[in-house]
């Protein structure tokens, strides 16, 4: 491993035991920790392992997603614009949990709002993959995800429209800003399987997307299969996006900016870029879920605005940085 | 040896007929030029005979897997894409690809070709540059020793010295003709018909809509065969270094 991942990796590790020692249990954080594997401190363990240790996790897994998917897709369509989001799955997603939220679902049963994500995310994905083809290049996967993406935040908006009383579209509202607050080991459970199946899947991707630098012509005659190469990309994709989205909802920016920010420290190599965003996806969804619980903490503010709020300003200075580069 | 084999190979696009039963075989030891006006089809002939293009007929390259013929063909197309400002050495070494194990380190034994190709292409002291800091010529050089240190039988060119300065043009042109000298083979398509002349063994014509003449140089580029294809007349002298053509007007 090179220096920038274990720099990396060293600060996900820091960032992970001070998410665990945040809370609004007035609680010191080298107790928090201690109560962490020692039951003798009662209630304190209790919100260490159900309430503080899967928030620390699905922070962690879930910007390792949005950041790997960033990278990937980035590197697939080689525009350092693209993000996960760009091919429909996480406003299909979105549209899913909206439903399960507008029929009262969250109600009756708690991972009412998770499985119709992921339900969404499925739908979304396999329209997008009937859109574009088998044999369609990046363009037709650019312009399926386009009009699936459209497609769902219209029927969003819809939902939202027609929501049968405003505490619903209240919920809707905040669901859709992003959030890790109440998620308990069940939700890891939920969104793990979804996040590990993706990272294998896009992992295959890798030399496939170094290849790629080269464009599609030279790709395939370096042995890449590129119609294989986009179906692992797109299904790896929307297991990540689904997964994350439906415990976390939806969460911007992170998969835009985290490649972009990296990209120079890893000398620009696709498949090198994958695993740093990966960590570095990590590390801003930690910073952004810590500064929600300690910049507000009597607020609820969502994860989602903090992560735009982090992320605009950044991709401003990139604009800037490109214009004074390109002179 | 033969390396590539095609046998009618025709491409219609939208509508229109590129060209129409094209066989011819290359083997071991010739590096051939593929000459012809603009829109007589080199390109398409290229990337259907790498079978990036459908076609009618065969070519014995896509009877191959994709792995296989990426150990028999490197290609470097003419649009020269580079999407990320990755160092000239690690562009360079993305051709091992097809030769590297799952993994992405490139071994020792490999990154020797990479050293080679880059030495080959004069790139020495790019070699940690990035590929977006370089020169349009400077890039197309790096783009040729990517294609070489794929370390195929075949390598096949589409316009490679396009842009480039007249002494790389010349190297350039001797990089292709010395793999066919060590037993290997390359085609590449080329304006230049002083520099086909002088480096290529073989230049195969290509104009309407199929193989105008195709044979040693002295016998393709006659001033008929060169004012039927190309619509000029051409002065044309034997030199030392070899025969110099010049365009002297549209005929």
């Amino acid at each position: 491993m090179m220096r920038v991942e274990v720099c990396l990796s060293a600060l996900v590790f820091a960032l992970f035991i001070v998410s665990l020692g945040v809370g609004p249990a007035d609680v010191s954080a080298t107790d928090s920790l201690r109560a962490l594997f020692d039951t003798s401190y009662g209630p304190l363990t209790m919100v260490m392992q159900e309430i503080r240790l899967p928030r620390a996790i699905l922070a962690a897994l879930i910007g390792a997603g949005l950041g790997l998917t960033g990278a990937a897709l980035q590197g697939y369509l080689r525009n350092p614009l693209a993000e996960p989001g760009l091919i429909g799955v996480s406003g299909s997603a979105a549209f899913g949990a909206v439903l399960a939220l507008h029929g009262g679902l969250a109600m009756g049963a708690v991972f009412g709002v998770p499985l119709m994500a992921l339900l969404g995310a499925l739908g979304g994905v396999i329209l997008v993959l009937l859109l574009a083809g088998s044999r369609g290049g990046s363009m037709t996967l650019i312009l399926a995800g386009i009009a699936i993406s459209a497609l769902a935040s219209a029927l969003t908006s819809l939902a939202l429209n027609l929501s049968p009383n405003p505490f619903a579209a209240n919920e809707i509202v905040f669901w859709m800003m992003g959030s890790l607050a109440d998620l308990s080991m069940t939700h890891v459970a939920l969104a793990l399987p979804f996040l590990m199946a993706g990272a294998v899947l896009i992992a295959t991707t890798a030399r496939g997307l170094d290849a790629l630098t080269l464009g599609e012509d030279a790709a395939q005659t370096m042995g890449i299969n590129l119609s294989r190469l986009r179906l692992l990309l797109v299904l790896g994709t929307a297991a990540i996006i689904g997964g994350a989205t439906a415990v976390a909802g939806a969460i911007g920016f992170v998969g835009l900016v985290v490649p972009h920010i990296l990209r120079p420290l890893v000398g620009a190599q696709p498949s090198r870029l994958l695993w740093a965003s990966a960590l570095g996806g990590a590390i801003m969804l930690q910073l952004a879920d810590i500064a929600v619980r300690v910049i507000l903490p009597e607020r609820d503010l969502k994860l989602g605005v903090i992560t735009a709020l982090i992320g605009a300003p950044l991709f401003l200075h990139l604009i800037y940085k490109t214009r004074r580069d390109l002179g | 040896m033969s390396l590539l084999k095609l046998r009618n190979l025709s491409v219609k696009l939208r509508q229109r007929q590129v060209f129409r039963d094209i066989s011819f075989d290359i083997g071991a030891g010739e590096c051939v030029g593929l000459i012809g006006p603009n829109g007589a089809g080199k390109t398409t002939l290229m990337r259907a005979t790498l079978g990036l293009l459908p076609s009618e007929g065969q070519s014995s390259l896509t009877t191959l897997t994709a792995l296989q013929r990426a150990r028999a063909v490197a290609w470097m197309p003419q649009a020269r894409e580079i999407a990320w400002p990755i160092s000239i050495e690690r562009l360079v070494a993305l051709g091992r690809i097809p030769h590297l194990p799952l993994g992405q380190t490139i071994p020792r034994q490999d990154q020797a070709f990479v050293d080679a190709a880059i030495d080959q292409m004069g790139l020495d002291q790019f070699r940690s540059r990035a590929a977006s800091r370089l020169s349009g010529g400077e890039q197309a050089r790096a783009l040729i020793a990517r294609a070489l240190a794929q370390d195929t039988p075949l390598l096949m060119a589409d316009e490679p010295i396009a842009g480039l300065d007249p002494a790389h043009q010349i190297s350039t042109m001797q990089v292709f003709r010395d793999l066919a000298d060590d037993g290997k083979a390359s085609v590449v398509s080329i304006h230049d018909l002083g520099l086909a002349a002088r480096h290529c063994t073989r230049l195969i014509l290509l104009a309407e809509g199929g193989i105008l003449a195709d044979g040693p140089p002295a016998e393709v580029l006659t001033p008929d065969l060169i004012a039927r294809a190309f619509g000029v007349s051409v002065w044309h002298e034997l030199t030392p270094n070899g025969p110099v053509f010049q365009p002297l007007e549209v005929v």
